[in-house]
């Protein structure tokens, strides 16, 4: 299985615990293990030797506060220091005294360009502000017509000419002017950053429009790759800022530490999905607690308002307090929960599981099993399982075509819960320790 | 079973939901966008999504050269005059932007020398006398930069000491030899052709995440087969993204092949199932399906995949190839996609884009390795003879320059 950041980083911490002081020799055991976490999740490996050296001279220098485990300051020492190189404050776009303000986007092809466009447009349409997009990616064929397209969706004009990009880019500000437009945002073809004839052309691109901000658009899963491409643009066209894509997938995202790091740019903006509205600024804290293994539940809290009623999961929230949570309310939960995706990310985003759960492979297949025998019960069953007999397990199992053990292994797990959730409304709402959860079969 | 687990994510979701829904007032908008997020499927535009007609573009006399531009002026909004209007108020952002911060020196500038450095790199350790732990350390750090992975690098590493003991290799030349050979022949195992069998339709079906290149892909291939005298078909089952369709039939006029599409926002179920309808009736050999990009993680679009799959193998066509499409700048991410797009649609192959960069591409070496999917083409171009057989020699190669 795919080693996480988060899950190396758990490992490493889990050894140390228990450890009293933390020596040279640690730190240096330490660091090796943020290398390879760290060039697991795709972070260059130029920027990690730096990216180490820090945390190593933070380590040595760190004042030792006695109200924390030496394990909870290296954590805290490489969460600062993530946070630090990821940007530490969210930046902002540079808007022009004189508008048009114009923001141009740059980068490879396929890195997300267009799309971003769109949704940028949108975005500050959303703050009041007056935008136009420009299409001058000539190059891709239907390019023109995709921003088009995604111009009608969120109600930005669009401006074009079937000249050539380095006239569109010219034309733009004056297109602007003419139709009262404060802000223009241009997207441009991909390129890659060795082809030196288009490198040239985004120059003179870029000398035609005057933009306030270049943006560079990278793919959240970029590799290694990412320094080379940050680099070259840096270096042959000039960035402001950076906008990180397909934030959406699992990818780690080590490429938004590498850009950072080499570019010094901020990043400004996140896709994190498909729909215009799917853009957002970036968090460099969210993201360094994410790679930190802290757990994403900020993306859990999300996820599960997007997917669940509310009404319904505030009713049913109180009655896992009161323990009259049933099987009913549960399955109800579960389909909202299906819509979240794969068990096993949800899982990922949860703080403090257990490394051997988050290893187990959860296959969503179980859930329709689940499913399939909390369906073969009666409604009096699903809301009362005391009265569930022998001979009604042995109608549930070959209802659900399971086993009487399967049935039996549900009912014991789910009685175990509902006792977790009255114990824990009894802690005055503290979140238990979650429990080993003795006796899976199976496992 | 693993229902304790089930129930206990159940419960914790829930919990989120609820802490959500206590300052869900506080973020009323964010919620309305959330809303949008959360439509189960992607949603279809605003036009009557009618069973997609069979529209068959007939290759034109001649080929076309560039793609048409659109002669474009400005897109008018509806509910917005086009005269200029006055700007209300000054925009909402602060003017001066904060300086940033003053960073510490940049890694850049120490990496312009790196890669002056790099480009002697293994002609210089091919000079040494000796293999000591740099060498060692150097070659990890080749084969990190490619992209090849941390866990498989050490597998490689591994494997390459104990050889090396082997056969008392004692220059670093012969070492990087070796390695060379042994990656060679591990990427040489696979079968690397598509299958075709003449008789009836076959089917190359394209998928992988967004923006990889799947699109200019099967332009590439549609000439390539064309070429070779195949009577090829095209399907324009990306109905989801913008203009899509426009690009597949720029491509196929270029190319001489019938393309078929529907609207946009179709089901790209009925796409593949009337591209397979006029295959049968025109005699055709080879469909090409273009599938919407989709993040291996979407569990309703990896479904809506399966049946597109499930499509397929229902006509009388064979499915001969599943075409994982996968960008060379990607990074362990790709191990990820494999999986599950392996999981989803059973991928036969990998095609490996946009070569011809400064990436190498390494990641296909794990995706081999760890679930025995070989590459089958590589991109290394923009033009359509830029589409070219995997050479595992060339590939190997090209990791350990500079």
């Amino acid at each position: 299985m795919f080693d996480s950041l988060s899950d190396r980083f758990e490992s490493i911490f889990s050894r140390m615990r228990g450890r009293g002081r933390l020596g040279e020799k640690e730190v240096d055991e330490i660091a090796r293990e943020i290398r390879l976490a760290l060039l697991e999740a795709d972070v260059n490996f130029k920027v990690v030797k730096s990216f180490i050296a820090r945390v190593k001279e933070d380590a040595a220098g760190a004042e030792l506060s006695k109200s924390l485990s030496p394990a909870q300051q290296v954590i805290k020492i490489v969460h600062q220091e993530l946070i630090n190189t990821l940007g530490g404050t969210t930046g902002k776009l540079t808007m022009n005294p004189k508008p048009p303000t114009v923001v141009m986007l740059v980068g490879l092809q396929g890195s997300g360009k267009t799309t971003a466009c769109a949704k940028l447009a949108r975005h500050l349409k959303s703050q009041g502000l007056q935008p136009l997009m420009v299409a001058a990616d000539l190059q891709r064929p239907a390019a023109v017509t995709q921003l088009q397209v995604l111009g009608e969706q969120v109600g930005v004009p669009v401006y074009s000419e079937p000249t050539d990009p380095v006239a569109v880019a010219r034309h733009a500000r004056a297109e602007a002017g003419r139709l009262g437009k404060n802000v223009v945002v241009v997207d441009t073809a991909g390129r890659l950053q060795i082809d030196e004839a288009l490198m040239d052309e985004l120059r003179r691109m870029r000398e035609a429009v005057e933009p306030d901000n270049v943006l560079l658009v990278v793919d959240a899963m970029t590799g290694q790759e990412a320094v080379n491409v940050a680099e070259s643009f840096a270096d042959t066209v000039g960035i402001d800022g950076v906008v990180l894509t397909k934030l959406d997938g699992d990818a780690r995202g080590g490429a938004a530490l590498s850009v950072k790091e080499v570019t010094g740019k901020p990043i400004l903006f996140a896709g994190v999905g498909e729909k215009p509205a799917d853009f957002e600024l970036f968090h460099p804290d969210r993201m360094a607690g994410r790679i930190l293994g802290m757990g994403d539940v900020l993306t859990l809290i999300e996820k599960a308002e997007e997917s669940f009623d509310q009404d319904q999961a505030v009713k049913a929230a109180a009655k896992l307090k009161k323990g009259s949570f049933t099987l009913e309310d549960f399955l109800q939960q579960m389909q909202q929960v299906k819509k979240m995706g794969p068990l096993q990310s949800i899982l990922g985003m949860i703080p403090g599981i257990p490394k051997e759960m988050k290893n187990a492979q959860l296959d969503d297949k179980e859930l329709g099993r689940v499913e399939a025998i909390i369906r073969s019960m009666t409604p009096a069953e699903r809301n009362d399982i005391t009265i569930i007999n022998g001979s009604r397990r042995l109608r549930i199992a070959q209802g659900s075509g399971t086993t009487t053990q399967d049935v039996n292994a549900l009912l014991k797990q789910f009685k175990m819960v509902q006792g977790m959730m009255k114990q824990m409304a009894g802690a005055g709402g503290k979140r238990p320790k979650f429990p080993g959860l003795p006796g899976l079969p199976g496992m | 079973m693993t229902l304790a687990i089930v129930l206990g994510i159940v419960v914790l979701v829930l919990l989120a939901a609820t802490v959500a829904g206590v300052s869900a007032t506080k973020r009323s908008q964010r919620r309305m966008d959330a809303a949008e997020r959360s439509a189960v499927t992607r949603p279809k535009p605003p036009q009557p999504a009618a069973p997609a007609e069979v529209e068959i573009v007939l290759p034109p006399g001649e080929d076309v050269e560039a793609p048409p531009q659109e002669p474009v002026a400005e897109q008018p909004v509806v509910g917005q005059p086009v005269v200029a209007e006055p700007v209300v108020g000054e925009p909402v952002v602060e003017q001066p932007v904060a300086e940033e911060p003053p960073v510490r020196p940049r890694l850049r500038d120490r990496l312009g020398k790196a890669r002056e450095l790099l480009a002697g790199y293994f002609g210089d350790l091919r000079g040494r006398s000796a293999i000591d732990d740099d060498v060692w350390d150097e070659i990890e750090e080749a084969l990190i930069r490619a992209d090849v992975g941390v866990g498989p690098t050490e597998r490689i590493l591994d494997d390459l000491r104990r050889r090396a003991k082997e056969a008392s290799v004692s220059t670093p030349a012969e070492l990087l030899d070796l390695l060379k050979a042994d990656l060679i022949d591990t990427l040489r195992s696979a079968d690397r052709s598509l299958s075709f069998e003449p008789g009836r339709p076959n089917v190359w079906m394209f998928v992988g995440v967004n923006g990889v290149g799947k699109t200019t892909s099967i332009g590439k291939i549609a000439q390539r087969e064309a070429a070779a005298g195949r009577n090829v078909v095209m399907a324009a089952a990306d109905t989801f993204r913008a203009a899509a369709a426009e690009q597949l039939q720029l491509w196929s006029q270029r190319v001489g092949a019938d393309l078929v599409r529907g609207q946009d926002g179709a089901d790209p179920g009925s796409v593949v199932f009337d591209a397979m309808a006029a295959a049968g009736n025109r005699g055709a050999d080879l469909v090409l399906v273009d599938t919407a990009g989709r993040l291996h993680t979407k569990v309703n679009l990896m479904e809506e995949l399966k049946k597109l799959r499930r499509i397929v193998d229902r006509t009388p066509g064979a499915l001969q190839e599943v075409l994982l499409v996968i960008d060379a700048s990607t990074g362990q991410n790709g191990l990820n996609q494999a999986k599950q797009f392996g999981e989803a649609v059973d991928v036969t192959g990998v095609i490996l884009t946009k070569l011809d960069g400064t990436a190498k591409g390494g990641i296909v070496l794990a995706v081999q390795a760890e679930l025995g999917i070989p590459v089958k083409l590589v991109g290394v171009g923009e033009s359509a003879a830029d589409l070219i057989d995997f050479d595992p020699e060339e590939f190997v190669e090209a990791i350990f320059s500079a």
